[in-house]
């Protein structure tokens, strides 16, 4: 019952965070893994990978158009979209199995939402200064200078948010071919939307919603506290070391205080804009920038490293009951995700490894379900789909077995003959195909075709029924 | 009635509509801002499409089906005409190979014979199915179009021919046969022993020779000596496990009786001639085609 006058706020507005500038260990890291991140995500498609003349020659390629899924030595068809399913579990498992090592080192180095605001708040450190020069101008009020660098910065991060939708469309199409397209402004309406669509998302994620996205949008960040246990590797401030923290005196002893001096370097360089000294928290994302800035001041001070550190929970712990620490990197979490990510590592390949060139389906007429011929014998229609996935055109010998005195008939153009049926490369051959038998003693008799290719390969089966009564 | 009080709520500072429900009161909150200027932006934008688009009955019937007319002249009729002329017109390329071209050229070009095979299978569901069945299959006195067995033939002529001028129909050149009611030439027991000839045959045993003579001397002429009919009268093989009403010996002998006759329509003049065609080469791919 406070006051009621007050309008009510369905949000808070965020404070915008201003990240300061550090130097170190993990920023040297998180600087070659987004030159790495980066490098991949633009130069992957224009890797080529031969595959014969009916095939395109992009190592990385969905090309929607023909409905093929190209990885290097992987093609997936529409119908095997499973592979992509096996590839997500994969990654998710991979992404867990990490986490329970090394704590969220995908959040802190590798995630797209921390490289692309790492690039960003780089445009903004260039073109406005640093974190008190940006915290000055921000709330500084308009003028000339504020005007310009802030004009320079958005037209920067529109620019490479338009680069980061150009180098996605590229995984879609032909690279060099759209590449060619886009330096003569002749890209097609599909490739500009998505182009608009990514550079969009691009500018306002990385430019705006930045850690929003971790705290409030990112489900990965939320249920990850499922994978984390005492031996998990989190950022750490060892509060044993570091209190009572206080400003220090230059003639002041060390003595009876913490090494901590609380000059809020850690603080001003969190890109998540948290303080680590206040424990672990959902919002850190463990990308050690604090530890860097804490080294730093650590050496100026001429006191050892590492009072905030990458650490576990047991350690901290051990060092607080002045026991010897240890870090137990097997343990039944880690044991089960190393598991879990062989087997299905393993059933992929597997899969890879089994998947045939050569996919028969047969569907049966249902209207009329059998057609009684006038010596009596007894007629089946099918529709048959031979899937040629290999990269020449084939023949298919098709043969059935299981009803006796089965004839069996294609019909079609020209002279096609079950002998032979012809599939192009790459393609779905579609064929009528009649099989006609003296009628069987069931009314549903078990029948199986069998097609073999001519030029050698998969060779398939497919079991269908052969009706002859109602 | 009563006379609605407004007054003003204590705890929000907004009038209340008057309105009262067991003691509850409702708020006159007024609408926000950002509302109203989209209803506001949303009266604008319809002027403007009133105006690009058919939107007002007429009383005089002016423009297209009686309204008034956008200043595109668009129509959903309109947008309907250009989508179909645009499907003929896709058509079209097809459609002039197709009719310059004979069954024989048709049979061996793989895009014509599944534009033939496409439009006759549309075309048997629209005017076919109705007594074929919409897989061909037929009923008792509608034949079956799947099998081998032809009354009038199988071949891509035979059953342009049937198509065109249907059996029995009113066409000048219709496919005709009648078959005579013998119930007032023979006796009942020679209707008897015929019928008993025919089931005997064509389930593959003997019969007496009486019957085979009685057959011989009324039936052959058409149906011929081994029962294997004729197609030039369209007479049905009578030997063959396969029959137009029934094959049972009372069936057969009520047909000698006094014959039903199925009759087909014509199509010429009803269908275009290129249509019949994709009719003639869909009723053959059905399985039954003979080359």
């Amino acid at each position: 019952m406070s006051d009621l006058s007050a309008p009510n706020k369905l949000f808070a507005k965020s404070p915008r965070i201003f990240p300061k500038r550090v130097w170190g260990r993990f920023r040297q890291i998180k600087w070659v893994a987004m030159v790495v991140l980066l490098g991949i995500y633009y130069l992957a498609p224009f890797l080529r990978w031969d595959r014969g003349e009916f095939a395109p020659d992009q190592a990385i390629l969905i090309d929607m158009a023909h409905q093929r899924a190209y990885f290097f030595f992987i093609e997936i068809w529409p119908q095997e979209v499973f592979y992509l399913t096996g590839i997500l579990v994969l990654a998710a498992l991979a992404l867990f199995f990490a986490t329970s090592l090394f704590g969220r080192v995908w959040c802190g180095y590798a995630c797209p939402q921390t490289v692309w605001t790492d690039l960003f708040v780089w445009v903004e450190r260039i073109v406005q200064g640093d974190r008190a020069k940006r915290l000055k101008l921000y709330n500084a009020p308009w003028s000339l200078e504020k005007i310009w660098k802030t004009l320079l910065t958005h037209i920067l991060w529109i620019f490479i948010g338009m680069m980061t939708g150009g180098a996605w469309v590229f995984y879609f199409n032909d690279a060099p071919t759209l590449l060619e397209q886009i330096i003569h402004f002749d890209v097609p309406w599909s490739v500009l939307g998505w182009i608009v669509a990514l550079t969009g998302s691009t500018y306002v994620m990385a430019g705006f919603a930045r850690d929003q996205v971790c705290k409030y949008m990112c489900p990965y960040a939320r249920f990850q506290s499922a994978m984390f246990d005492k031996n998990t590797l989190i950022i750490g401030y060892d509060q044993e070391r570091g209190e009572k923290r206080g400003k220090k005196k230059k003639d002041e002893s060390w003595e009876g205080r913490g090494h901590c001096v609380d000059c809020t370097a850690c603080v001003q360089v969190c890109p998540m804009g948290i303080d680590i000294r206040e424990g672990l928290q959902m919002d850190c994302i463990a990308c050690g920038l604090c530890i860097d800035a804490c080294d730093n001041v650590m050496d100026k001070l001429e006191l050892p490293r590492n009072l905030i550190r990458y650490d576990t929970p047991l350690q901290q712990e051990s060092r607080k009951a002045g026991e010897p620490e240890e870090t137990k990197l097997l343990r039944p979490r880690t044991v089960y995700y190393a598991i879990f990510l062989t087997a299905v590592a393993a059933l992929m390949l597997y899969g890879l490894i089994s998947r045939s060139d050569t996919e028969l389906h047969i569907l049966r007429d249902r209207n009329p379900l059998f057609v009684q011929l006038s010596d009596g014998t007894i007629r089946n229609g099918y529709d048959l789909k031979i899937l040629n996935k290999s990269h020449e055109d084939k023949r298919f010998r098709l043969t059935v077995v299981g009803v006796e005195g089965a004839q069996i008939r294609v019909q079609g153009v020209g002279n096609v003959s079950v002998d032979a049926l012809p599939v192009y490369a790459d393609s779905i051959g579609h064929f009528r195909l009649f099989v006609t038998a003296p009628k069987p003693v069931d009314k549903r008799a078990d029948i199986e075709f069998h097609i073999a290719p001519l030029e050698g390969g998969d060779s398939t089966d497919y079991d269908g029924v052969f009706v002859s009564g109602k | 009635m009563t006379k609605s009080t407004r007054e003003t709520d204590q705890f929000t500072g907004t009038e209340t509509t008057g309105h009262e429900w067991d003691g509850i009161k409702e708020l006159d909150t007024p609408m926000p801002r950002w509302w109203l200027i989209v209803f506001y932006i949303c009266i604008i934008w319809s002027v403007g499409y009133w105006y690009v688009y058919p939107a007002w009955p007429t009383l005089s019937g002016e423009g297209e089906r009686g309204g008034t007319v956008g200043s595109e002249g668009w129509t959903q009729y309109s947008q309907l005409a250009e989508s179909q002329a645009e499907i003929m017109a896709r058509r079209a390329t097809y459609q002039h190979d197709f009719d310059a071209s004979s069954f024989e050229q048709i049979k061996t070009n793989e895009e014509l014979y599944a534009f033939g095979l496409a439009g006759g299978k549309s075309a048997f569901g629209d005017n076919c199915a109705t007594c074929h069945g919409t897989g061909g299959a037929g009923a008792p006195g509608y034949p079956n179009l799947n099998d081998d067995d032809w009354l009038w033939g199988g071949k891509l002529d035979d059953i342009y021919t049937t198509l065109r001028f249907g059996v029995r129909s009113d066409h000048d050149e219709t496919r005709y046969s009648e078959m005579p009611a013998f119930v007032d030439m023979l006796q009942a027991n020679e209707i008897e022993a015929i019928a008993e000839h025919v089931v005997a045959i064509a389930s593959g045993s003997t019969s007496t020779d009486a019957a085979a003579t009685l057959y011989a001397d009324n039936c052959a002429s058409c149906h011929g000596d081994t029962l294997r009919g004729l197609r030039d009268f369209g007479a049905p093989d009578l030997a063959d496990s396969l029959w137009l009403y029934s094959g049972s010996k009372d069936e057969i002998a009520a047909q000698i009786r006094k014959p039903k006759h199925g009759m087909m329509p014509a199509w010429e003049g009803r269908l275009s001639p290129s249509t019949i065609r994709q009719l003639t080469l869909y009723v053959h791919s059905l399985g039954g085609g003979e080359e």
